[in-house]
Parts: structure tokens; sequence; C-alpha cells
């Protein structure tokens, strides 16, 4: 089975999903992401959806996934290039994707990233107890 | 109402699922829907086909393209012979699942297609027809 | 009433076509509704020469030009209707080149069956219920073709009057005008988004000082492009809300959520330019040297 490739990018890691994705892919790119943060200690990943014609609920479960188990990994996520047609839809159909930050691009998600990371780690600085 | 083209196509497993999605997306465009359109209605498929191999134990979408009077519509209809549905009522409802899904499945669906009927009977099978007319 | 075809018309046709030609062209070319300036004498007679080869071939199999055989005839017509539109001719001076086939027609007619008055009556039945046809068909053409026009003058409106423009490096905005009905909605909507990928701009105001009401549907639907442009990375700002809107919308239950709202496109604009960092500053003056 092919699995999606993982770049690594600096700090990042950048998945670029330009397949048509089924279950077993999906969750294999799961894994692999989660084995990739810890191994590289990366600060946080870049899924580019550019490619992507259509998210449906399973793809969006899948997005939230990785955002919120990155995050026990210590890691962000940005979710990139979204197309129009795509947003428009996620917004009839209802879907959220509520701890998912997203920016228009690659090179806006990292920027994205290195934002984010600086304010949790004021954030954490300035936490009590 | 006149029904143009009729075809059926089996709907069994993760592939035959992505095969629906691309089915629906050449039949959408074939019937001159806009982009926005193909979009809604191809996830919706998704949607539907995904339910129907998870919850349904797998079954079939019949693809029928319709003329009512001026309009055009495409109609997708699956129908599978699994456990069934036993409240609909709250599986209608937003965000309602049994499985580890985020329950848009079925509302999701209902909300980015123009009709929407489903009958299922606990035991015996489940049949949902989503229809978008352009 | 007989069929055209069992008439004496199709044999006259064919026996007389040069004659019936030459009367019909000199009483077009004659005729006040004759357009000398927009079209030649020699246009005339070849556009005449076609019509009545085309008829004159085709009225062999019968006179409902429903059937196959006519679609030369028709097709000819059609060409000639859309020409002479583009031209400048009125419908009506169109139609009157069909219509004008009648007098030296049922001039023929007359000469030649003088003698047999039921042939007679049977043969001008035919040619006027067939030019009648033909003539009402170049009408036909010619309306669909002003329906078509309008349509693409419609379409153009709507583009036209919805243009995204980019104000700065990463901000956008769309000036909404005149009423907007929720099909002419979606359309801008998803004009904004797509532009917002091309242009790569993160903040988009949507200005809509100059629509006059705001109902419930238009007010989803700026929230659902509002949503959508958060969920590709980008933000929104609706400004130009004038106080019967702001009224409208508190009415109608409308939740604006955590959108950004401001009174003036230039307050948005402002707001814009502060989110990437920017300020506007006076220039110091120069001092006067000679």
């Amino acid at each position: 089975m092919e699995r999606i490739p993982i770049l690594k990018m600096g700090r990042y890691l950048l998945v670029t999903i330009q397949v048509d994705m089924h279950d077993r892919l999906a969750m294999a790119l799961q894994d692999d992401l989660m084995e990739q943060i810890r191994r590289h200690h990366a600060e946080g990943v870049l899924i580019d959806i550019s490619a992507l014609d259509l998210v449906d609920s399973f793809i969006g479960r899948m997005l939230g996934n990785i955002a919120a188990m990155a995050r026990i990994l210590d890691a962000d996520t940005v979710v990139t290039g979204m197309r129009p047609a795509v947003a428009i839809t996620l917004v009839e159909l209802g879907l959220s994707l509520t701890g998912v930050r997203t920016a228009l691009n690659v090179e806006r998600g990292m920027e994205l990233l290195d934002t984010a990371r600086e304010e949790r780690e004021t954030g954490d600085g300035r936490r009590q107890g | 109402m006149a029904v143009v083209r009729d075809e059926q196509v089996s709907v069994r497993s993760e592939d035959e699922v992505v095969r629906v999605r691309q089915f629906a997306r050449e039949w959408a465009i074939s019937l001159g829907f806009g982009l926005v359109d193909q979009t809604k209605i191809v996830t919706a498929a998704s949607e539907l086909a995904r339910n129907t191999v998870i919850y349904g134990g797998g079954g079939t979408v019949r693809f029928q393209a319709l003329n009512d009077g001026p309009r055009r519509g495409l109609r997708l209809t699956f129908e599978d012979t699994g456990p069934g549905i036993a409240d609909l009522q709250l599986a209608l409802k937003d965000g309602y699942s049994t499985g580890t899904g985020l329950g848009l499945g079925l509302s999701g669906a209902k909300r980015l297609m123009s009709e929407f009927e489903i009958h299922s009977t606990p035991g015996q099978g489940t049949r949902v027809a989503v229809t978008r007319w352009k | 009433m007989t069929d055209g075809a069992k008439s004496a018309l199709p044999s006259l046709l064919g026996r007389y076509e040069k004659e019936i030609l030459e009367d019909w062209v000199k009483l077009q070319l004659a005729s006040d509704t004759h357009r000398a300036d927009l079209v030649t004498e020699r246009d005339v007679r070849s556009e005449s020469q076609r019509f009545l080869e085309a008829t004159r071939t085709a009225i062999a199999n019968g006179t409902d030009i429903r059937t196959p055989e006519w679609n030369d005839v028709k097709n000819l017509l059609t060409e000639l209707s859309q020409s002479r539109a583009r031209q400048g001719f009125s419908p009506s001076e169109t139609a009157m080149f069909v219509f004008s086939l009648k007098q030296p027609l049922f001039g023929r007619i007359r000469t030649e069956l003088a003698k047999d008055p039921a042939a007679l009556a049977d043969a001008t039945w035919a040619a006027t219920s067939l030019i009648d046809r033909l003539g009402i068909l170049t009408m036909e053409v010619y309306q669909k073709g002003r329906e078509g026009v309008i349509q693409r003058q419609q379409e153009e409106l709507l583009e036209l009057s919805t243009p995204v423009v980019r104000l700065w490096d990463n901000v956008v905005a769309v000036p909404l005008i005149g009423t907007l009905d929720s099909a002419r909605t979606q359309v801008v909507m998803e004009n904004l988004l797509q532009e917002i990928v091309n242009l790569g701009a993160a903040i988009a105001i949507i200005d809509i000082t100059g629509v006059p009401t705001v109902d419930t549907l238009v007010a989803q639907h700026l929230l659902k492009a509002v949503a959508a442009a958060r969920l590709m990375g980008a933000d929104c700002i609706i400004s130009g809300i004038r106080p019967q809107i702001a009224q409208t919308i508190v009415h109608l239950g409308v939740d604006l959520g955590d959108v950004v709202t401001k009174a003036t496109l230039a307050d948005a604009f402002a707001l814009a330019l502060k989110r990437n960092g920017l300020t506007v500053t006076k220039v110091a003056a120069v001092s006067s040297g000679s």
C-alpha cells in the first residue's frame, strides 16, 4: 500500500495530500505523522490540502485527530490551501474543524506556526501553578 | 418526471467508496452543475457511501439523471441490507454517531442536497435517496 | 386544406424559379423598406436566389417545414436573420424579406393557373401559409437572439457590479452594490473566495455601503462567506453598515458572532493595515529651498 510522504522542513513537517484517500491510508498517515513528530522532535505540522477537491466528515475527522494528537506531542498543526468550493461545502455541511488552524498556503502556514509557538511559549511562561 | 439516465453501482469497500465519488463527480459535471454544486454533491455521496459500507455492511448506489419539466436534477439512492436504523430522528440529529464519526453523515448529506428521503427497517436495511436540482 | 405538395406550387416554383427571382428582387429593391444603406443589390440578389433555390428543393417533399427536408431553408433563414440583426435591421425588415416573396409568387400563380380557379386557390393558399410560417420563423430567430443578448448582459452585469479589488498587500475588498438576492450573493461570495486564493489575501473587506436592505437570507449568505473564508485561512471585515441595516440585523435576530464590523470602508482598511503591522503616517513637510 502506498503511504503519503512526509517531508521535513526545518522544525516542521509537511504533508501534501494529493490522493483520494481511503480509510487505511488515512490511518497510516496518522500513525506515520506521530512517529515522525516524535523522531524529529518536530514543532509543527503543515497539512497541505490544495489538491483536494473534496473534504468530507471523514477527512475532517482525520484532520482534527491529527491536530489533537500532535498537540499532545507538543506540536502545532496548520491546514493549508483549502479550495473555495471545499470551504463553502464544509460550511454548508456544518463541519467546523475546531482545533485546526488554517492558512492560505504553506508559506503563510509556516508563519502561523512560528507565531503559534511563540504565543504558546509566552503563555506557558505566564501560566501560574 | 422522467429518468433520463440510470446506473447502479456496488458500494462494498473503501475502494468502491472512492469510485462512487468519482462517478458522482462525472455525473454532476455532465449534468452541468457548477463547481460548488458538484462539490456538495460529491461530498454528500461520500458521506452516504461511507455509511453504506461501514454501517450497512455494503450495498448499492443508483445514479439517476432526472428531467422534471424545465429543471434537471441528479438523484443518488443508497441501499443496503444491513442492520437498519432504529431511531431515525436521533440519527438525523447533528453530531449523533454510534461509531467514531463526527455523526454528520446523514444530517450533513441532507443539508447539502435539495431533497432527502430515508427509509429504514431495523434488521432489514436502509435506503437513502438524495436529489440535487440544478 | 390541401397538402401543399399536391398543389401546383412545387411545379410552378420549379419551372419559373428564374422569373420569380427577377420579379422578387426588383420588388425588394423598389420597396420602401429596402435598406440601401445596409445591403447592396448584389447581396439582395444572392440572398434571394439562395432562398428560392433551397425552397424549391425542399418543397418537392411537401410544405411541412418541420420535416428535415426543410432544414436547409431554415438554416438559411436563421443565418440571414442573425446577420441582418447584427447589421442593424429591425426584425420586421428581416421578416419582410420573406413576406415580400408573396407578391411575385401570387402573380405567377395567377398567370399560370388563371384557367383553373380551384388549383389557383389551392396553390395560393399553399404559398401564403408556407411563407407565413417561414416569416414567423425569422421573427422567432430574432427574438431568441435578443434573449441571448439580454442573458449575456445580465451575466456581465452580475460580474461588473461585484468586482473584487486588491486594496493592499494581503487585503482585498468587495464593494457590494444594489439589492442583493440569493443567487447574486452566492456568486459574489464565490468570486471573493477565489480572489482570496488568487491574490493570497488573508484579509477581505466586504463593504455593504451600497446595499439598501439586508434580509435574513442575505445575512446568512454573508455569514457563510465569512465562515468559508475563515476555513481557508483568511478573515473578513464587514464594513459600511448603515444604522438602518444595523437595526434590521438586530431585529432579524441574526447573530454576527465574532465577525468584525466597521461603520466605514476606511475604518475597515485602517484595521486591515494594522493587522498587517502597518500604519499610515504623515510625511514630514519638506523645507523650501531654492
